[in-house]
């Protein structure tokens, strides 16, 4: 489903990235878990090419990531992303925010596009404010407006940066609720998060980037409880 | 504070006479208040001379154009108010696309001529009609152009880039009057010698050219002011550079810069009264050939008290609809 090989970038002089790997089959999850500055989140956005990167490869479903507008179009159509601070669009409503990518990108009648979005807010638990305005809703509801905005596009894989990183504590559940669902439905999503309870549940692997490097890759049980890097034991150490 | 009591004697006591210096500062605003009304109400009542005002009105809205033919004026104004009331009424706003195009042409005939109308020259566009033909037809050829100014400073692309900040940056280092008069002189000789520009084509070339750039400015501003994760969720989204500004950088950018975008447009108004320099009898100029009359000599207070009191209430207008535009928008 995506293979990124040796992904390295630079900011100026500085290596934010310095030859990261990642191969993700169909319906997996995978956390990527790591200190703040280790590059975990750059590393996820060159997958919807919001970064770019000066040497490697990455494939997304047999298509590989070029240059090229129209390719990284394409790209961004089959990858969804899910952002900190929500990015909901504020002079639209929450339906409007569903419904703008299928009707201008993908081409469908308002009508599909409406009913998709409906069927989506009602799933996220947001159908009762589908005529309100984004600064109407609270963070936790914000944030799963903007799952549903993504799913709109009905995209292969799902990309989360933090997404409850900007939300009140008591918001954090409704939002890993909805992504758990989401998991369990069969998506491929890649999250970086510090949510340990979701990590340790939902995961099918969990990663821990560092220093632009990529330290260890596990399933749950051996990531907590066995991890093999020194680096791991660390982090670990600091979170738990 | 505790309960207020609403009595006018209570409210004079609270907000005018609570301390002593408050209530002689009161007395003192007052009695200059006062001086200043007695002093503006005497000379208009019993000193100023109104006949200047009163029997040249009709040049005063439309100066010298032909009697015979004002019917077409007033059917113009039928349309223009007819054209704002269906576009507040009418909830559906697709068909204006189409309406406002047909409106704009057929006022432009109305007021010309030809095709089976009696044509009248531009000479002959005076007074109010060629104030507010002049500045609307500045507004809504500077607005577009301030847009793709101000998308231009934005642009990766070094020429544009470059070519737009140069542009924005000379125009605004110009005054406008300097403006005008290179439209008037100028652009007759850099363009072909078969196309000859109407006087009134020129001047609006001048207000168009100059007001783009500060209009530029304007919009970059709003431009400015969109978090980037804006664009980067529409990108993610799959929208395309064009989407992605006309969907969501440019309604929120134009939104935030109404204030400011409006006062340009007031100002634009206003600065019409140069064209007045360029020998174009708009309201200003008629106001002069007005006073050159001999038997009106000397009437210059009633005048342009008059029509500063037009200018106000077109430009009063535009603000009011602009803070109704910026609370409808939230």
């Amino acid at each position: 489903m995506l293979i990124a090989e040796n992904v390295h970038k630079w900011y100026g002089k500085f290596q934010v990235l310095r030859g990261v790997s990642l191969t993700v089959s169909p319906g997996e999850v995978v956390v990527i878990m790591g200190p703040s500055g280790s590059g975990k989140s750059t590393f996820i956005r060159t997958f919807n090419a919001l970064e770019d990167y000066q040497q490697g490869r990455i494939i997304i479903d047999g298509t590989e990531l070029s240059a090229d507008l129209r390719n990284i179009d394409t790209i961004r159509q089959e990858v969804g992303m899910v952002f900190q601070q929500f990015n909901l669009f504020p002079h639209l409503t929450v339906l409007q925010n569903v419904t703008l990518a299928p009707t201008y990108v993908r081409k469908w009648s308002k009508a599909k596009a409406e009913e998709v979005a409906l069927q989506l807010l009602e799933r996220v638990g947001i159908l009762e404010q589908a005529q309100k305005f984004p600064g109407q809703l609270s963070g936790g509801q914000q944030q799963r407006v903007a799952i549903a905005r993504a799913l709109a596009m009905q995209p292969k894989i799902m990309l989360f940066d933090e997404p409850t990183s900007a939300l009140d504590p008591e918001m954090v559940r409704e939002v890993l609720d909805v992504m758990r669902s989401l998991a369990e439905s069969g998506m491929t999503m890649i999250v970086v998060t510090h949510e340990v309870g979701f990590a340790r549940e939902v995961a099918d692997r969990i990663i821990l980037m560092d220093e632009g490097l990529l330290v260890e890759s596990a399933s749950p049980i051996e990531f907590f409880q066995h991890p093999k890097e020194e680096r791991t034991r660390k982090f670990l150490s600091q979170i738990l | 504070m505790n309960a207020k009591s609403k009595t006018p004697i209570a409210w004079l006591q609270r907000n005018l006479f609570n301390t002593w210096y408050n209530s002689l500062w009161t007395i003192v605003c007052f009695a200059l208040l006062s001086w200043i009304a007695y002093g503006v109400g005497n000379w208009a009542f019993n000193k100023a001379q109104w006949e200047v005002v009163t029997s040249n009105l009709p040049l005063f809205f439309v100066g010298r154009y032909p009697a015979d033919q004002v019917w077409r004026l007033w059917l113009v104004l039928v349309i223009v108010v007819g054209t704002i009331a269906t576009g507040i009424l009418n909830r559906k706003r697709r068909f204006l696309f189409i309406l406002i195009p047909v409106c704009v042409l057929s006022i432009l005939w109305l007021i010309g001529g030809g095709f089976f109308l009696t044509t009248v020259g531009t000479n002959l566009w005076n007074g109010l009609l060629l104030t507010l033909l002049a500045a609307s037809i500045s507004i809504v050829l500077a607005f577009p152009i301030g847009i793709l100014l101000a998308l231009g400073r934005q642009s990766s692309l070094p020429i544009l880039r470059g070519f737009c900040t140069i542009y924005v940056e000379l125009v605004r280092g110009l005054p406008l009057i300097g403006i005008l008069f290179m439209a008037q002189v100028m652009l007759p000789l850099v363009l072909p010698s078969q196309i000859q520009l109407d006087r009134v084509v020129r001047a609006i070339a001048g207000l168009v050219l100059f007001n783009a750039a500060y209009l530029a400015e304007n919009v970059r501003g709003g431009l400015q002011s969109i978090p980037r994760g804006q664009v980067e969720a529409a990108k993610a989204l799959g929208l395309n550079t064009s989407l992605s500004l006309l969907l969501i950088v440019l309604p929120q950018a134009l939104r935030t810069s109404i204030p400011a975008i409006v006062g340009q447009f007031i100002s634009l108004f206003k600065d019409t009264s140069l064209l007045s320099l360029f020998a174009l009898v708009e309201l200003t100029g008629i106001t002069r050939s007005i006073l050159a009359q001999p038997e009106y000599l000397g009437r210059y207070a009633e005048v342009y008290l008059f029509i500063g009191l037009i200018y106000w209430v077109f430009c009063y207008t535009m603000s009011q609809v602009s803070r109704k535009l910026e609370r409808k928008s939230i």
